[in-house]
Formats: structure tokens, C-alpha cells, sequence
């Protein structure tokens, strides 16, 4: 699906990411974990091609990313924005039609199969209720549902999350992360999502990518990569592992100082 | 689901035109010589199918050649105000943003000067066009100091126009330190902006240049609607970015050169009429941006039948008229309803 060439990006002088080298099957639930700075951002800006590395290439299928429009991309590629503003309020299923742009033809005007679309993609995401809500009066966790069925509407077939927890209470994570895995198991959606969350990582992806210093240091399943002596050598913190007791994955537990 | 289509703004656009009919027949039917409604219909309509009436050469004079030739003016460069607001508001991601902002103003008002000083607004293109240079010179090197490694960056952009601005704001001070009395006068009037200084013929000239601009800014609504939510986002639903603000800045800049050096700097317009259409519309700019231009055709074109009936004979600048009542109607709007989330 995505193949990833020795791909090496920097802003200015120190490269961010450096010789990545990985390939994301269809239908993979991947994670990419790893501490400030280590370059997960990074990979996801490049992987939609909001940033473009320096070196290397970025295969999708069989094409260079390189040699799409950003418009061929955005067919094929969603991404669920971090923290989304609007400056003037949208409603929320004008937000959802947005995610038809990529198909817009010179009418400049959704049709009735956009707007059905969009109301499946408000369907799955359980916003239909919502729908004449104006944007900026949702709470953290309805928002996040919205852009999720922004980026169905795209019709894509890769979903980039970044951070898709943070600010949101235990309840919604795990209703949001329910409705992400329900989109990459019956959709066949391909999910990429960056986390700084160990344990949602370990329960949720089929496969880590754990970064250090714009490298990978470890990728494969989750028991591969969560183990106490990789996650205190990459965060550099004192750690225990053991294994969740209901579904078996690995488990973090965080120690306080002079613990263990 | 009530979702924006086609017919919904033609439907808008339709109504507004009609009330942009209505305000402009009222514009010409008063003033110091007064036509009645039929009079004054029949008299456009004449004109328009080449026909004479019973009507006399006196009032045709009026009509055809005084007042319907400058309520036109006034309803261009209203529309042109209004839309280019809309743009830099969009552009900028900045709800303070208005027509004037990026120093285009600053610009055309030191050409306008200049032109004034050196007697060449008694030609009859002489002070458009002095005005227009100004504005052009100031668009370009906006542009050029506010790019930076080859993009557009809003923030940087916005310091470039600011300061930009001020600058030409100290060459403008200089000038009417210096200037006469009668000079001062012009001068003042034009800043306020006021369209006894245009020359109906100049219509022509600066049509182009808004109408144009704003049918590219209208293909352009549906991505001016996505880089609203930041560019990032844009750039991820497939709008070529960096392409769409280049376009944008110099369509509305453009609008807005054209706008002002018929009639100097009319405040408000641009800054109050996008917000209100908002207001009354939503955001999206497919319906936003046809609202914008017809409420603020009918605004000015009812500004300045007010600025020149008020205290007649005496003629106001028609800049006095739409901060005086355009202030306090923006006020009980935003108590009204929220305009912006961040404001």
C-alpha cells in the first residue's frame, strides 16, 4: 500500500527523520510511538505529503507520491487534524461535505450523492443527530467524531490520526479508538496513528513503529516493541511491563522514583 | 439536511438585486431636484431601449447623465470593498482584516496626493490613475517583502502590509504638512473618500478589474471556505495552497486598487459589510461572496444618497455617512449574535 524508500527530511539543518525505511500493508492498524520530538509528526506530514523529504520516496501502490496532485492525494489519503478551528463557524455537516472537495467538480456545488456521502459517513460516526450543530459548540470528544466522518467522506483508503486522544476523558477514548478500529476491521480502512499513548498502542495496532531521534528502533508487533528494556532505552525513563490480563498485550506501568 | 446549493444563491443573489434595484432608484430620484418614481423608471428604461418621452431634457440630464452614472460608481466600489474584505479576512485568518489593511490604501492615497500637488487631477484621468500606480507599487512590494522562501505566510504578510502602511502613513502626513489650503481640502476629502470627485467615464475602467477579480475569487469560494480551518487542513482536502493565496491576494488587492482611486478611502465598507453578510448568510463564501458585493453595492450606493441630500446643497464625504451609521449597526450586530468565535 504505502512504501517508504530510505526517506530522510529536515526543516533546516538537523535532519528530523532520518533513512526510514518501512512498508504499510492494506488494512494494517499501525502505530507510531516514541517521545517528543523523535520524528511521529514529521512521518505523518510527510506520509500526506504536507511536508516532502529530501531524500528517499514514498511509494503509494505504485505511484510516486511525489507525482500526485494534492488533490489525487487527498482521494486516497485523510487525515484527522489534531486540534481543528474554524475563524467563522461552520455547521457541522457543511464540515463533513468539506471532506468532498477532492471530487468537486466545476459546479463548485455538492450533488445528492455527496450529500449521501456524507450522511453515511455521519452514520458510522454517530454525528447524524448533530448535524445542524455549529462546530464550535461541540465538546472535544463530539468534534473528533466530525472530522473522522470528514475524512470518510473523502473516501479515502488510508486514515492518518495524530494524537487522536489527547484532551479526551477516558469514556471518549475509548469510544473514539472503538470507532476507529470498527473502520479498519469491517471498512478495511488502513489506519496510521501517532500516539504518545503506550498502553492504547499496545491494545489497538497490529503493528508499532517506535522512533527514536528520526530513526526507527524498533517496529514490528506490539509484544515485540513494548518491552521494558526498548521503552528505557528510547524514553529514557523507568518502566514495568507485564501483560494486560484480559487481552494479553503488553502493559505499561509508569514508576515513581526509587520504585522497583 | 439543509445543505448550500445552487438554487439557494441564486435565490439570494436574486433578492439582493432587487433591493440593489430598489436603493438604486431611490438614489436617483432625490436630491436637490426631485423625480418621481415613474418619471425616473421611465426614463432609465428609455435610455436603455433608445427611446424619448414626454419627459423633459432637464430631468434626463439629472437622471441619465449626473446621478445614475455615479449611484453606479458607488454600487461598484461598494461591491469591490465588500468582496476584497471577505478575501483578507479569509487570506489573513484575521476578523480585523479589511481592504485597507495590507497598506493598498496607504499607496493610492500618496499617488492620489502626489497627483494633486503636481495639478494633475485638474485631467480628467489624472488622479485615478496617480492613485492607481500608488496602489500597484504598494501591492508589489507587499508582496515582496512579505514572502519568504517563496511562500506566503499570513503573519508575515500582515507585518509587511502594516508596516508598509505606516510608511506611506508618514509620506501622507508630510505631504499635508506641507500643502495649501485649497490643496488640503481635496486633499482631506479624498482621504475621507467621496465620489464628487469622479468622473463617471472612469467607470469603464475600473469594471474590469472588479468584475474580473471577483469571478476568479469565485471559483476560488470552495477552497477560500477550507483555508479557513487553517492551511494545513487545505492542503490535506487537496486545495493547492500557496497557489490559492497568491490568487487571492492579488484579486482582492487588485479590487480594491481599482476600488479607491475613483474615490478615495471610503472607511468601513470593507471591514462591516463581510461581517454582516455573515451574519445574515453563514461563512461559506459560494453564498457569501455574491451577498457580500450586493449588500454592500446597496449600502453605499444608500450612503452616499444620504451624504449628498442630508445637508444639501452642502455634499458630505460619503466616508463620514458609512462610519456614522456602518459603526453603531455593526455594534447592535455583534451584541445580536456572535460574529466570531476568537473576537
Amino acid at each position: 500500500m504505502i512504501d517508504l524508500r530510505s526517506v530522510s527530511f529536515r526543516y533546516r539543518q538537523d535532519w528530523v527523520l532520518q533513512d526510514i525505511s518501512l512498508r504499510i500493508e492494506r488494512g494494517e492498524f499501525i502505530g507510531v510511538i516514541g517521545p517528543n520530538g523523535s520524528g511521529k509528526s514529521t512521518l505523518l506530514k510527510i506520509l500526506c505529503r504536507l511536508l516532502s523529504p529530501q531524500k528517499g520516496e514514498i511509494l503509494l501502490e505504485i505511484t510516486s507520491l511525489s507525482e500526485m496532485s494534492q488533490r489525487e492525494i487527498a482521494r486516497k489519503i485523510a487525515v484527522v487534524p489534531q486540534e481543528a478551528y474554524s475563524l467563522f463557524p461552520f455547521r457541522v455537516v457543511e464540515i463533513v461535505l468539506m471532506g468532498r472537495s477532492p471530487y468537486l467538480g466545476h459546479l463548485m456545488f455538492e450533488g445528492v450523492r455527496d450529500l449521501e456521502i456524507a450522511k453515511k459517513a455521519m452514520d458510522w460516526t454517530e454525528t447524524l443527530s448533530i448535524s445542524e450543530r455549529f462546530i464550535d459548540e461541540l465538546s472535544g470528544g463530539e468534534r473528533k467524531r466530525v472530522f473522522i466522518a470528514r475524512a470518510l467522506a473523502q473516501e479515502p483508503e488510508i486514515i492518518l490520526l495524530d494524537e487522536p486522544t489527547a484532551n479526551l476523558d477516558i469514556h471518549h477514548q475509548v469510544d473514539f479508538l472503538n470507532l476507529v478500529l470498527n473502520l479498519n476491521r469491517e471498512k478495511g480502512l488502513t489506519i496510521v496513528m501517532a500516539s504518545h499513548d503506550l498502553n492504547i498502542a499496545s491494545e489497538y495496532c497490529d503493528r508499532l513503529i517506535l522512533l527514536k531521534g528520526g530513526r526507527i528502533y524498533k517496529m514490528g508487533p506490539p509484544r515485540e516493541v513494548i518491552t521494558r528494556e526498548n521503552i528505557e532505552e528510547v524514553y529514557g525513563c523507568k518502566v514495568w511491563v507485564d501483560e494486560n490480563p484480559i487481552s494479553g498485550m503488553p502493559r505499561i506501568t509508569l514508576l515513581k522514583k526509587g520504585e522497583r | 439536511m439543509k445543505i448550500l446549493t445552487l438554487k439557494k444563491v441564486l435565490t439570494v443573489t436574486l433578492l439582493l438585486t432587487l433591493l440593489l434595484i430598489f436603493v438604486t432608484l431611490f438614489s436617483v430620484m432625490v436630491g436637490s431636484v426631485r423625480v418621481d418614481p415613474v418619471r425616473s423608471i421611465s426614463i432609465l428604461l428609455q435610455s436603455l431601449l433608445g427611446l424619448t418621452g414626454t419627459e423633459t431634457e432637464m430631468e434626463r440630464t439629472i437622471i441619465l447623465s449626473l446621478r445614475f452614472p455615479r449611484a453606479l460608481l458607488a454600487g461598484l466600489v461598494g461591491a469591490g470593498l465588500s468582496v476584497s474584505g471577505v478575501i483578507f479576512q479569509a487570506l489573513l485568518r484575521n476578523p480585523l482584516a479589511d481592504p485597507y489593511i495590507l497598506g493598498v490604501s496607504s499607496g493610492s492615497a500618496v499617488g492620489a496626493i502626489i497627483a494633486i500637488f503636481l495639478g494633475l487631477s485638474a485631467l480628467s484621468f489624472g488622479l485615478p490613475l496617480a492613485s492607481f500606480a500608488g496602489a500597484l507599487i504598494t501591492i508589489g512590494l507587499v508582496f515582496y517583502f512579505g514572502k519568504q522562501e517563496g511562500k506566503i505566510h499570513p503573519n508575515i504578510l500582515l507585518l509587511a502590509g502594516v508596516i508598509t502602511g505606516s510608511f506611506l502613513s508618514a509620506i501622507i502626513m508630510f505631504f499635508l504638512s506641507i500643502s495649501q489650503k485649497e490643496e488640503l481640502h481635496t486633499i482631506i476629502f479624498w482621504l475621507m473618500g467621496d465620489f464628487s470627485f469622479a468622473n463617471p467615464r472612469a467607470i469603464g475602467i475600473i469594471l474590469p478589474y472588479i468584475v474580473a477579480g471577483f469571478l476568479i475569487l469565485y471559483w476560488k469560494s470552495p477552497h477560500l471556505n477550507l483555508i479557513l480551518s487553517g492551511e494545513e487542513s487545505a492542503l490535506q482536502l487537496g486545495v493547492d495552497v500557496e497557489r490559492l493565496k497568491i490568487v487571492s491576494y492579488l484579486c482582492a488587492s487588485l479590487i480594491t486598487a481599482a476600488s479607491v482611486s475613483l474615490c478615495g478611502l471610503i472607511g468601513f465598507v470593507g471591514l462591516i459589510i463581510p461581517h454582516s453578510a455573515r451574519l445574515l448568510f453563514g461563512p461559506d463564501h459560494r453564498l457569501l461572496l455574491p451577498a457580500s458585493a450586493l449588500i454592500g453595492a446597496s449600502f453605499l450606493i444608500a450612503s452616499d444618497t444620504f451624504a449628498r441630500t442630508i445637508l444639501a446643497p452642502v455634499e458630505l464625504p460619503v466616508g463620514v455617512i458609512t462610519a456614522a451609521f456602518g459603526g453603531p449597526f455593526f455594534i447592535y450586530l455583534l451584541r445580536k449574535r456572535k460574529v466570531v468565535k476568537t473576537l
